[in-house]
């Protein structure tokens, strides 16, 4: 399928790479319907890399590449089911989309993310599986998960770990606090800044270089640099879990929810 | 390092500037939220480009519960 059309999500070909574009609104948070739609994605991958490159995966959305995951219905879900039962839902839910982020980051494509404003949580994670992030100058990166209860639940802690220092991710995690793209560059995060609104173009710029090489041996060296951490992400699942269940989550889930102020509820 | 009263009116204009608000009617004091009418992803935006503006990096947990120019400026003073 080298093109497809969805609610929260598009994919096409252009210029030998393939863009994957997010616009669920307020800000593509990522849902159930996301979900399924990226897993719609991620089969269709093996098929769509033999025609391709690069991956570009980018928001077409003015507030941001990905606020995260879908709250509203994670809080909703956990209301209307038994508990047992909606930490069988979350559980499988994580699962779904970890075989999707673990697709993208081992894809042999060369993976660009192309990021601005808020990319936060679940977004910051996609962008994450990504082998370059190239970030607009207001791009603004985030691990809020601790400000709720939780971990970050879609690979994010693993991930962070393989490409930052330990102790980045220990002040980023533990404080919840949001950063900029000096910052971000600062650490390693980011490897290429780009002006107000100009991230894709500089994406597509990057994809059309490394379209120049071998595809064979970029591959390997993306397989040699890049290993997946696979044991603790499945260990960050069960984490995640074991931490869901508590009052202390709904808690937070709620006012975060419930909040219509202009500054949301966050400790 | 400039004065508190210079970071001040330099947030004063940026904020003018960017959410293309009269200059002249924002006061120290004014609720930034209410005055440029800006939701919590502005108020991100608007921090971003404090903190590009001043070359600080000023962590959003200094701002829960601020929605004063006034105080906004003391924070940043702080990381200058």
């Amino acid at each position: 399928m080298n093109e497809f059309k969805g609610q929260t999500l598009s994919w096409q070909i252009v210029n030998g790479a393939i863009e994957l574009a997010l616009h669920r609104d307020p800000c593509n948070e990522i849902g159930s319907l996301t979900l399924e739609e990226l897993e719609k994605f991620a089969a269709a991958l093996p098929g769509l890399a033999n025609e391709v490159q690069a991956l570009i995966i980018h928001s077409t959305l003015k507030a941001g590449f990905s606020a995260g995951a879908d709250l509203r219905e994670l809080f909703q879900r956990g209301q209307e089911m038994e508990k047992g039962a909606a930490l069988r839902e979350v559980r499988e839910f994580l699962e779904r989309i970890h075989s999707v982020m673990n697709a993208l980051d081992a894809t042999p494509l060369t993976t660009i993310a192309a990021v601005h404003g808020v990319t936060f949580g679940g977004g910051f994670e996609l962008a994450l599986v990504c082998d370059i992030i190239v970030a607009d100058r207001m791009a603004r990166f985030c691990f809020p998960e601790l400000r709720l209860g939780l971990i970050p639940g879609f690979g994010g802690i693993p991930r962070s770990k393989r490409d930052l220092g330990n102790a980045v991710v220990r002040d980023l995690l533990l404080t919840g606090r949001s950063f900029n793209v000096m910052k971000a560059q600062q650490i390693g995060l980011v490897s290429q800044i780009a002006a107000e609104g100009e991230a894709l173009r500089v994406a597509r710029a990057t994809a059309s270089q490394v379209g120049k090489f071998d595809r064979r041996t970029a591959a390997a060296a993306k397989a040699f640099v890049k290993p997946i951490p696979y044991e603790e992400l499945k260990r960050e699942i069960d984490i995640f879990c074991d931490l869901y269940s508590r009052p202390t989550v709904a808690e937070g889930l709620r006012r975060f929810v419930e909040n219509e102020g202009a500054q949301p509820y966050l400790p | 390092m400039p004065t508190a009263d210079h970071t001040l009116d330099e947030i004063l204009n940026l904020a003018a500037a960017h959410f293309k608000v009269p200059r002249e009617k924002l006061t120290p004091d004014d609720d930034f939220f209410r005055t440029l009418g800006i939701d919590s992803l502005q108020a991100l935006d608007l921090l971003t480009r404090l903190e590009h503006h001043f070359r600080i990096e000023l962590p959003d947990y200094e701002l829960q519960g601020v929605s004063d120019f006034r105080t906004l400026a003391n924070r940043i003073q702080a990381r200058l």
